[in-house]
């Protein structure tokens, strides 16, 4: 049976994880490598490595990077943060990433992600989408949640489908960092409305918010951050506790 | 022990490459016939179109070469897709290894079926010390069905062939350099056959 994923997001700025992080096994505190080895070893089913940075400039050392995860990490990882066109997708991938993830970039040039998919497959391509519930539409942000577009969550996440992005990843800015669940309304519905599938993201602060959001809206995966680095959640209880409630999980 | 990764057009090659260097095996990639013939095993990952990356296969001359080999084969993925006899996946003329068709799974359930799924029905020596109901990564639209030459089952919208042997011949849906402690004890069994 296909076990739901669980995903810790790691935020990454000048080659270091930021948001606290607190743990003593790591040799070098808040190295991206080390951190993704732990979490590798204690169950996670994917990693997301986001550049939060993501100035040409240090778009070099960025790449470095991702080679040096893809040498130690044996489960697969995405890659975002900066992909702008099909030549940075191209370099994340040779350098050993399993998908990308695009956001501002798909909403400026849509073509983007048919682009992408057409050369790399669907598989490669991931949507990230920021939206915010305001007058009863989800509005779709862009550049890091600072810019409102004039799209709409489902119909965009409905256009990227049709483009043939392979999953996508909704980020609910009303629930992020708030700990106080996930978005299950919204996620319920856009998981009903497409063929891929769907990552939820944002909200995360307790157990039960990850059997909540895999029981109500039958989403494929769940992504964290601060509730994982602060090791208020570890993933092996976690994913002990999600089985134990009938959720198909990898143990 | 001279391990060959095939290079083609697309695809992740460096990802298998980095799970055999962890397995302390340096591999090289390549798409030379001659060290291909010589190599004592031979691995054909595969991400990527069917069509495209068969037509790179001919344009090379591998297509005849892989049909040669009497060494360990593995075939990852889009590589065990080729290694059937035709793709509906751009209506491709493979390999014809294996006599079986590669179908797109019907639209019953969410495209592509990505994610971690359990192995059942295990044989052989490709799956030594794994047991039944260990999760791999898969990652894939088109699919085998359950054949004679089947050595491994997963269940997504209907049962399929998660692996399939032909003598020498090994192929595998997953991606075992993705999947864990689980995925690197399937390679290793590769590497010592």
């Amino acid at each position: 049976m296909l076990a739901k994923r669980i995903i810790p997001c790691l935020d990454i700025k000048d080659g270091q994880t930021v948001k606290g992080i607190k743990f003593e096994q790591i040799k070098v505190v808040g190295d991206p490598v080390e951190l993704g080895k732990y979490y590798c070893e204690n169950g996670a089913d994917e990693l997301v490595f986001l550049d939060i940075t993501a100035t040409h400039e240090k778009r070099k050392a960025w790449i470095d990077l991702v080679k040096r995860i893809a040498r130690k990490i044996n489960i697969p990882f995405t890659v975002g943060g900066g992909i702008s066109n099909i030549e940075d997708a191209e370099k994340i991938l040779n350098a050993g990433a399993d998908k990308i993830s695009v956001n501002s970039a798909a909403i400026n040039n849509s073509k983007l992600i048919s682009d992408i998919a057409k050369k790399f497959g669907s598989q490669f391509v991931v949507l990230a989408i920021d939206a915010k519930l305001e007058n009863n539409q989800w509005k779709v942000y862009k550049n890091g949640g600072r810019i409102q577009t004039e799209l709409e969550l489902f119909s965009w996440a409905k256009k990227a489908e049709e483009l043939g992005c392979g999953e996508i990843l909704f980020t609910s800015m009303n629930h992020d960092g708030s700990k106080n669940g996930f978005a299950l309304e919204p996620l319920k519905f856009l998981t009903e409305s497409l063929k891929i599938p769907l990552i939820a993201s944002g909200g995360a602060g307790t157990i039960g918010d990850f059997e909540d959001v895999f029981k109500f809206s039958n989403v494929e995966a769940a992504i964290a951050a601060s509730v994982f680095h602060s090791k208020e959640i570890e993933i092996k209880n976690l994913k002990k506790e999600l089985s134990r409630n009938s959720i198909p999980i990898r143990l | 022990m001279k391990v060959i990764i095939i290079k083609y057009n697309a695809g992740n090659t460096q990802s298998v490459a980095f799970a055999l260097k962890r397995l302390g095996v340096k591999p090289i990639i390549t798409n030379d016939s001659e060290q291909i013939l010589k190599a004592d095993k031979v691995i054909f990952p595969g991400v990527g179109e069917a069509s495209t990356t068969m037509n790179y296969l001919i344009v090379n001359n591998l297509n005849k070469v892989i049909l040669e080999l009497k060494q360990p084969f593995l075939g990852i993925c889009l590589g065990m897709q080729l290694m059937c006899k035709f793709s509906l996946e751009g209506k491709t003329k493979c390999l014809g290894i294996f006599d079986d068709l590669v179908e797109k799974f019907p639209p019953k359930n969410k495209i592509p079926h990505i994610g971690w799924n359990s192995l059942t029905n295990l044989k052989g020596p490709l799956f030594k010390d794994i047991s039944a109901n260990e999760y791999v990564y898969f990652v894939h639209s088109y699919y085998v069905r359950l054949n004679k030459n089947s050595i491994a089952e997963t269940n997504y919208i209907n049962p399929f062939a998660a692996a399939i042997r032909k003598d020498n011949f090994f192929a595998v849906q997953f991606h075992p350099e993705r999947s864990g402690k689980t995925g690197e004890i399937i390679l290793k069994n590769f590497i010592e056959l």
